[in-house]
Order: C-alpha cells, then structure tokens, then sequence
C-alpha cells in the first residue's frame, strides 16, 4: 500500500477518535433512556476545561479529569432535569448548547491561540512494526488507544454483560425494567453522567490532541455530528464507530485529493459530501429498500442479516419516567 | 401458599378504587376474580403483586404479614403476576428477556441459560426458542415465556390479568391445561382477573366477585353463568331476542377479491351484503380476514378481484373516497387509529366537520357535549381521549360516526369492554341497522359473533371457508370450521 494512503488512514483514525468517544459516551446515556442534547456544547465548554488546566498545571491528566467533569455536570443537569424536575430532556439539552456555546466563548477569551501542552506519540513496540496495521493502529498515541479499547468495551458491557441488559431494558421499557429489579432512575443517573463525562474527555481529546490550542467555537458543530452519528450507527458503539470513521475518511479523501484538482471554491459543495453518503447509507440500511432486498434472500440468511441491519432507537428514550 | 387480603383500601384522588376488601386463596385451586370495567380488579392486583401499595390493610402469605416495595420483591416472597400486555422487552431475545433481573456474574452465560430455558419449557409443555427476538413472537408466546420467568424465580401464586385476549385457541388450550396442572401437580395457587364469564366457569374452581371497589359476593364453580352476572352488576342486563329481517339491496359485494400482506394473500373471495344485515367474520388470527375487513375500507389496496359499493365498481378505492360513500372503518385500536391522543373530545369534534379555516371553538364543544349526553360518555368535552377508559372511548368514536353511515366496518368492536359497554355498543350498532346501514365486523369471540351475526364467514388459513346463516350453527360447530374442519 502507497505509504500516502497510509499515512491518510493514520491521521482519519487519529481525527477520529474524539468523535468515537463522544459517540459511545452518548450511546451509553440513550440507551438506558437519557437524550444528551448538550453535546455540542459540552464538547466546546470541555475542550476549554480541558486546555486551561493542562495549561496551568502542565499536567495533561489534570486537563482531561478537568474536561470529564465539565462533560459530566452538564450531563447531570440534563438528567436532573428531565427526572427530578419532569422537564424535557431535549429543552434542557437545547438551552445547554447554547449556554455552552457562548459561555466558552466568554470563559475562553484570555486563552485564545495560546501554545499549550499537547499528547505526545506513544508507539508501542513490535506491534507497530507489522507491515501497513503497524503504522496505521500502533504508532499513535493513547487518545486514540483508549478510542478503541472503548468501543471494545462498551459494545461488549452492552450487549453481552448482565449489567447491559439492565441498561438496555431501562431505555427500552423501564415499567418492565423496574418489575424486574432494576433501579431505572439510579441508573440513568449514572449512565448520562458517565456518557457525560465521556463527552468531556472527547472535548479534552480536540483541545490536547487533535486540533490543539483554544480559539472560539473550536469544536462548533461536531457535537451535532456526533448526535447524528448515534443515530446512524444504530445505538450500537461499534456501527457508531465505523460511521466515525467513514465520516471522517470521506471528508479527509475529499479534501486532500480531490480539492487539489478542483481548487478552493469547491470546498463548500465537498463538505457536504459525507452527510449525503451517511443520508445514502441510513435509507440503505434502514427502509423499504433493505426490506425488499431481505426478502429475496433464502429464509435461513434474512434473519441475520436482519438483526444486523436493524437499528431502531430505544423504546422509551427521551420519555418521562412514571413512578410505578 | 395460603395468601390472605385483609381490609386493603386504595384511592387515586377522589375516586376509591378498592374499599377494605377481604379475601383468601388457598393453595392448590384456580379462583376467578370477576369484575365489570372499573371495578377495581386490576388495582387490588397491582397491589398483591408489589406493583403499587394499598393505602391500608395487610397482605399475609401463610400467616406471615409481607411489606412489598416493588414487584421483584413480590416475586421473591412468591407472588407473580402476567400482566395482560406483558411486560417484557420487544427488541431482547427470548434469552435475555429471561436473564434480566437474574442474579449472576458479570457475562450472560448464554449456553448454559439457553439449555435452562428450554429445560423450563420443555416441564411445562411451551416450546422456547431461546434466540428469537420478543417483538417477533405472538401475545400467547410472550405470554407463555413470562409464565416460565415467574415460575422459574419462585412463583408459588400466579395472577393472571385477562390472560386469554388476542390470544389464539390452540394457545388458550395449552395455557389452560398448564394452569390446571401447575394448581393441581405443583399445589400453585392461581387468581385469574376475568370478565369472560365461559372461561372462568371452565378453569376456576371458585370465583370472587368485585362491584365499585367492594367484594360483592362468591361462589362455587361452576354456577350458573346468572348468578355470577347478578354479583357483577347487581342486576340482569336484558338482551330482547332482535327480529333479523330480509336483507335490503347489497352495500357490498366482492367478486373475486384478493388481499395481499407480507405474510399472506388470500384466496379470491365472493361476498355480499345487504343493507340491514349483521356479518360476522370468525376465524384465527391471520387468516385473512383481517385484510379483507381493510380493504373494504380502502386502507388496502385489492390484489386481484372487484368491489362493489352499493352496485358501483370501485377501481382503487382509497379510504378518504370510500368515507365520502358512506363506508366507516372502527378499528381495533382505538388511541392508536380511531382517536388523536393529546386532543379533546370538542377537538374532535372539529375534526369531523372541517369549515373553513377557523375552529368554531363553541360549535364543537357543543357538538361534543351533545355527543357525551347522547352516547353517555362519562366525560367532559375538554377531556383528553386518552383520559378515557376503554368503553368511553368506543361510545365516543361510535359519536364521530355520522348518522348517514352506509357499511361500517368493525374490527374488535367489543375488545376489552365489560358486558354492559358491549351490549350498550351492540345496541347502536343495531339503530344503524334499522336505519339501513349494512355492518361487517370481525371479533375473536364465537359468542359474539354467533349471538350478533346474521351470516358468517369463515376464515381459515386466507380463504373463505363457509358462509353460513347465524341461526344454524353453534359455538361447537364454528370453533370446529375455524380451526379448519370441513
């Protein structure tokens, strides 16, 4: 393989990987029934969190402990709201992105284009020597590490774990879950908190690492993709990933190869090209088509090729939760 | 277990749901618990199974006052209880729907459970398919999986909420005759909520009855079906023997018609009716009666075939067309396709009579209060649809139905009403009749459909089986031809 395109494949995996853990922070919290609509904003508040107190304390972990906590207090006040206070998830969600957005901008005014620390290349021995993966999974650093091994875990504390299927039901059906045993509430308490904080870190991940320093608006809009990205993968943290990653590629090939031939006034119409490819894809996998398509397959192959593509959103996510 | 009730009391606001009700189930025996809509079955349930707390009185299991705080608690003391939609989880396989709530290790041990579940299964007489996901098995077969989850975590009384609606036969057989051996071979006590006055005289071996919140009386079964009427409202509903007269000219008639779903296509089917006359649909589930029923009411479209309303072909009817000849469609679900949930029964209203661009606010509350007098609502026209229960919502929508109806087309009209409600709809139903209306409904209870019908038709397996006249058949003969007996 022409060292460009791996080279290419290394930085879309590195670019990818503060979208991959906001992604599994945000699947985490829908699917025990929290709708974190604040991402936006928290990425951006998270991302300043993170670089003033790695600035200060020259203390990288400092700046992502101080980055997961502002992700997670946001996250906090979302489901305080929608269950102590029976608000909507998605206003409060809202009104925190905005908040978010221009409270950073205040916060933020001092520490604009700032040299700050950054996360150093961590390249693990033997490992990175393997022809092509070598360079591409194992001479980065360990903001992309923890990306992976997270999608690792999450996919797996999910679907294969007995404390995932207690998350699963109170996103799903948390009358049922509570006849169960399960404390719905405790529970979604911790998971928005944790997704929150996940979110943090994600925004720690921008300002420390992928597009380093601080100016306003640093991280504006990848909260939204992000949120749209939970969608398009389905609720699961593996297909989110895999979404990161032909988002991010897309836009990554796009831009370095194509928008040498075609020049700058180009761009514009070149950035919208992922959001139709993922639009493409979401009406592939999701819709009449596939349904058709399915049902010309021999009996033995729809059903599972049918759980695979199926990808509905958690029964109960976003509803007020009744005392039962 | 011997389970006591002493004095529960229970109120939601101003209404008192249950008043100091005393009751014992001892260990071993099936006992009904029979009620009118409303008469507080559900709540005293609720309250032994753990789901809700009575706001006094004491539970006692062998003598042993218990405190539940939520279900699993119940479950744990032994109570257990199928709720009538189960409470399950529609997107988890059959497997994990059965290990949530478990005890163990972090990792499902998939296999093991697996070989488990179909163990369970296998003791009680339901086959389980551990990889198959919830939302793609029937009502009975969820049920029968929620049935083994209770046992298996130690269930020694089981409620059962009204276990036998929407549920097939052949799967009503097979839970009864579990219900008799799990009270009989396992020394289970059982409590089945009921207003199907045949199945509790066929399973129960005593039955309690509930009146506005009060044990209104009990008995030994089986009884005559009189007595056990008499407790549940105090008084004998009079049904007058209606005369059935000549059929007018047809309203509807298929030639050759064909329905297509995804699942089914059924046979070509000729069918007529005539003004005036009451025809009844029997059959399982799924046979294909269902699809016809719809596209009658243009919500399918015709794979093959020819309608006719009134003597007029019909290419491609559609539903807003075949509403303007005077064809009306009451489906089974009445929140999710008959009403609007979240809008007010005046809103209804004003949904009905679209003039102009304005909502005449005063005109449809007064329409609507009309319609609340006239079809004894128990509601206000600012009431929110879903406010109402099951019976009040079917008077309404028969309101909405303007009086020039021509066919109407009712699926389940009757579903999950109490006697009254039913006879009470069955009684409009029959105005629109005598006014010349031809009425096409299908139910899932020979009963009704045999005490109702003029004609019937069978339904077996997507194809028309047999028309026959209402008075020359019986309940035996019909489960015989819907199961597909020649």
């Amino acid at each position: 393989m022409d060292a460009n395109w791996i080279a290419i494949a290394a930085s879309v995996l590195l670019q990818s990987s503060p979208l991959i853990i906001a992604v599994c922070g945000e699947t985490l919290s829908e699917r025990a029934g929290v709708v974190n609509l604040s991402l936006d904003g928290s990425l951006l508040l998270s991302a300043l969190a993170g670089f003033v107190a790695a600035y200060f304390s020259s203390s990288l972990l400092l700046g992502f402990l101080a980055a997961a906590g502002v992700g997670a207090l946001m996250a906090l006040i979302v489901a305080f709201g929608s269950l102590a206070l029976r608000q909507s998830q998605v206003a409060v969600g809202f009104v925190l992105t905005l908040l978010g957005d221009s409270l950073s901008a205040f916060l933020g005014q001092n520490f604009t284009r700032l040299p700050g620390p950054w996360v150093q290349r961590l390249p693990i021995p033997l490992l990175k020597d393997i022809p092509v993966l070598g360079p591409i999974f194992f001479n980065q650093d360990l903001v992309v590490y923890f990306s992976l091994v997270l999608v690792a875990v999450t996919t797996w504390w999910i679907f294969h774990t007995r404390p995932g299927l207690e998350l699963r039901s109170a996103g799903e059906r948390p009358e049922a879950a509570f006849a169960r045993g399960v404390a719905v509430r405790r529970l979604r308490y911790w998971y928005a908190v944790l997704g929150g904080a996940l979110v943090g870190i994600a925004g720690a991940a921008y300002s420390l690492d992928v597009k380093i320093g601080w100016a306003e608006g640093h991280t504006r809009g990848l909260g939204w993709i992000a949120l749209a990205i939970v969608i398009f993968g389905g609720w699961s943290p593996l297909r989110g990933a895999l979404g990161v990653l032909l988002f991010v590629a897309t836009r990554s090939v796009i831009s370095v190869v194509l928008q040498r031939s075609l020049g700058e006034s180009s761009v514009v119409i070149l950035n919208a090209l992922p959001w139709l490819l993922m639009l493409g894809v979401l009406v592939v996998v999701g819709g009449r088509f596939s349904e058709q398509v399915l049902s010309r397959l021999p009996a033995a192959l729809q059903r599972p090729f049918r759980g695979l593509l199926r990808a509905a959103p958690p029964a109960a996510l976003g509803a007020e939760l009744k005392e039962g | 277990m011997r389970v006591e009730l002493e004095k529960i009391s229970k109120s939601f606001g101003p209404v008192q749901a249950n008043r100091a009700i005393s009751l014992a189930f001892e260990p071993g025996l099936i006992y009904g618990l029979l009620g009118e809509n409303g008469a507080g079955k559900s709540t005293l349930m609720k309250i032994l199974s753990g789901y809700q707390p009575a706001d006094s009185g004491r539970i006692l299991l062998d003598g042993a006052p218990q405190r539940f705080r939520s279900p699993l608690d119940a479950l744990a003391a032994g109570v257990g209880m199928l709720y009538q939609d189960p409470l399950d989880l529609p997107p988890f396989t059959v497997l994990e729907n059965y290990l949530l709530g478990r005890r163990g290790g972090l990792a499902i041990p998939r296999r093991r459970a697996a070989g488990e579940l179909r163990e369970l299964g296998a003791r009680y007489g339901f086959e389980v398919h551990p990889h198959e996901r919830i939302e793609d098995l029937s009502l009975g077969e969820r049920q029968q999986l929620e049935l083994l989850r209770l046992l298996s975590g130690g269930a020694r009384l089981l409620i059962l909420d009204e276990p036998t609606t929407g549920i097939s036969a052949a799967q009503k057989e097979l839970l009864f005759n579990s219900l008799r051996s799990l009270a009989r071979d396992e020394g289970k006590t059982l409590i089945l909520v009921s207003h199907k006055l045949d199945e509790v005289q066929e399973l129960c071996n005593r039955a309690y009855v509930l009146r506005k919140g009060e044990l209104a009386g009990e008995a030994e079964l089986p009884c005559p079906n009189k007595r056990l009427v008499g407790l549940m409202f105090g008084q004998l509903p009079s049904r007058p023997a209606r005369p059935r007269p000549e059929a007018g000219p047809p309203r509807l008639e298929l030639r050759g018609a064909a329905v297509r779903s995804p699942r089914l296509r059924t046979q070509p089917t000729d069918l007529q009716v005539g003004a005036g006359e009451v025809l009844g649909l029997a059959g399982l589930e799924g046979s294909g009666q269902e699809l016809l029923l719809r596209a009658c009411a243009g919500l399918l479209p015709l794979a093959a075939g020819e309608l006719y309303l009134s003597g007029v072909p019909q290419r491609r009817l559609d539903y807003l067309t075949a509403r303007q000849l005077g064809v009306h469609y009451l489906a089974a679900g009445r929140l999710e396709e008959g009403l609007v949930s979240g809008m007010t029964l005046s809103e209804h209203m004003a949904l009905v009579n679209p003039n102009g661009l304005f909502v005449d606010r005063a005109a449809s509350k007064a329409q609507a209060a009309e319609r609340i007098r006239q079809y004894q609502v128990v509601a206000r026209p600012r009431s929110r649809v879903e406010e109402l229960s099951g019976g009040n919502q079917q008077r309404f929508l028969f309101g909405l139905l303007p009086p020039d109806a021509q066919l109407i087309l009712a699926e389940h009209p009757t579903r999950g009403l109490d006697l009254r409600s039913s006879d009470w709809i069955w009684g409009q139903l029959d105005e629109r009749r005598k006014q010349g209306a031809a009425i096409v409904f299908l139910s899932a209870e020979l009963d009704e459909i045999l005490e109702r019908s003029d004609r019937i038709a069978v339904f077996f397996a997507g194809r028309l089986s047999r028309v026959l006249p209402a008075g020359e058949t019986s309940v035996d003969e019909l489960g015989h031809l819907i199961g597909g007996g020649a």
